[in-house]
C-alpha cells in the first residue's frame, strides 16, 4: 500500500478520457488518507468524476489541482478543475437541474453541487471555467 | 495501488440469465462497447434476462447512469428485461444526492435474488 505524503498536493493533468482512471486512483488516494467515511469517500470520487467528464467533453483538455485544507480546526480537500476552454455563458443556468447541453444526463454540475460542502464555479464565454469543491471531513 | 483494477466488465450465461460483472470503475469506452457486447450475447445466448452485478462498483456518476439506462431501454427492446443487483449502500446514496435514478430498472439486493427473481417471473411467464 502506498502512503500518501501529507499535506495532500498534486496536480494531474486531464488530457482526455483516459486521464478519468488518474483522477480516481489520486483522489480515492488522498479521501483515504484522509480518513473519510465510506459515503464521503464515494461523493468525492463521484464528484471527482463528474467534473473531469466535463472538462473532456467540453475542453478536452485542463487539469485538477488536489490539496488539503485546514481552517478554523476543520480539516478536508480541495479539489479545483482549471481548462481554458469555450466556458459556460450562462453559468446560472448551467447550474440548474435537468440543463444540458451536452451528452450528459444534465446532473452535473447542480447533482456535483449537492455531494460537496462547499461549490465555487468561476467562468464565461470564452475564458475558460474553473470549479473549486471542498469535502471537510466530518 | 496494490493490485491492478480490473476495468473490463464480464458477461457469463446462467441459464438463459445473462449476468453482467461490472469492475469497480468502468472506463468510459468500456461503457461504451458493454451495451453492444450485450446485445450481441442476448442473442447467441437466447437469454431472456440480463443481470447486472454492481457489488464491485464503487460509483455510479451520470454518465454511467446514462449508458445503464441506454443498455436497458436496448435489452427491452430485444425482448429481455434487466435487473441491476448488489448496488453499495454508499453508491445508492450517492445516486440519490446526484439526483439520478436509474428508472424503470428493477434492482435486488444480491446477485442472489436478482437470480431468484429473475427465474420466478420467467417461470410465471412460461
Amino acid at each position: 500500500m502506498r502512503t500518501t505524503a501529507r499535506p495532500i498536493r498534486a496536480t494531474i493533468p486531464i488530457h482526455g478520457e483516459e486521464s478519468l482512471a488518474t483522477v480516481h486512483r489520486v483522489v480515492d488516494e488522498a479521501g483515504q488518507a484522509m480518513g473519510y467515511g465510506l459515503v464521503d469517500q464515494t461523493k468525492l470520487i463521484t464528484a471527482a468524476s463528474e467534473l473531469v467528464r466535463n472538462i473532456v467533453l467540453y475542453a478536452g483538455t485542463g487539469q485538477v489541482d488536489v490539496e488539503e485544507m485546514d481552517r478554523g480546526g476543520r480539516n478536508g480537500l480541495r479539489l479545483i478543475f482549471t481548462d481554458q476552454g469555450p466556458g459556460i455563458p450562462d453559468v446560472g443556468r448551467a447550474m440548474q437541474d435537468g440543463y444540458s447541453t451536452g451528452k450528459g444526463m444534465g446532473l452535473g454540475l447542480p447533482g456535483t453541487r449537492r455531494l460537496v460542502h462547499e461549490f465555487a464555479i468561476d467562468s464565461a464565454a470564452g475564458a475558460g471555467t474553473r470549479v473549486t469543491i471542498i469535502l471537510w471531513k466530518r | 495501488m496494490p493490485t491492478a483494477t480490473p476495468r473490463q466488465a464480464h458477461i457469463t450465461p446462467l441459464d438463459g440469465i445473462l449476468v453482467v460483472t461490472l469492475p469497480p470503475l468502468l472506463g468510459d469506452s468500456d461503457a461504451e462497447h458493454l451495451a453492444q457486447q450485450v446485445g450481441e450475447r442476448l442473442v447467441t445466448e437466447q437469454a431472456h434476462a440480463v443481470l447486472i452485478d454492481m457489488t464491485q462498483m464503487r460509483m455510479i456518476d451520470s454518465h454511467m447512469g446514462r449508458v445503464l439506462n441506454v443498455m436497458a431501454t436496448m435489452i427491452r427492446l430485444l425482448g429481455a428485461e434487466t435487473m441491476v443487483a448488489g448496488l453499495r449502500p454508499e453508491v445508492a446514496m450517492t445516486m440519490v444526492e446526484l439526483g439520478m435514478d436509474l428508472g424503470g430498472i428493477p434492482a435486488a439486493l444480491s446477485v442472489r435474488h436478482g437470480l431468484a427473481d429473475l427465474r420466478a417471473r420467467a417461470g410465471r411467464s412460461a
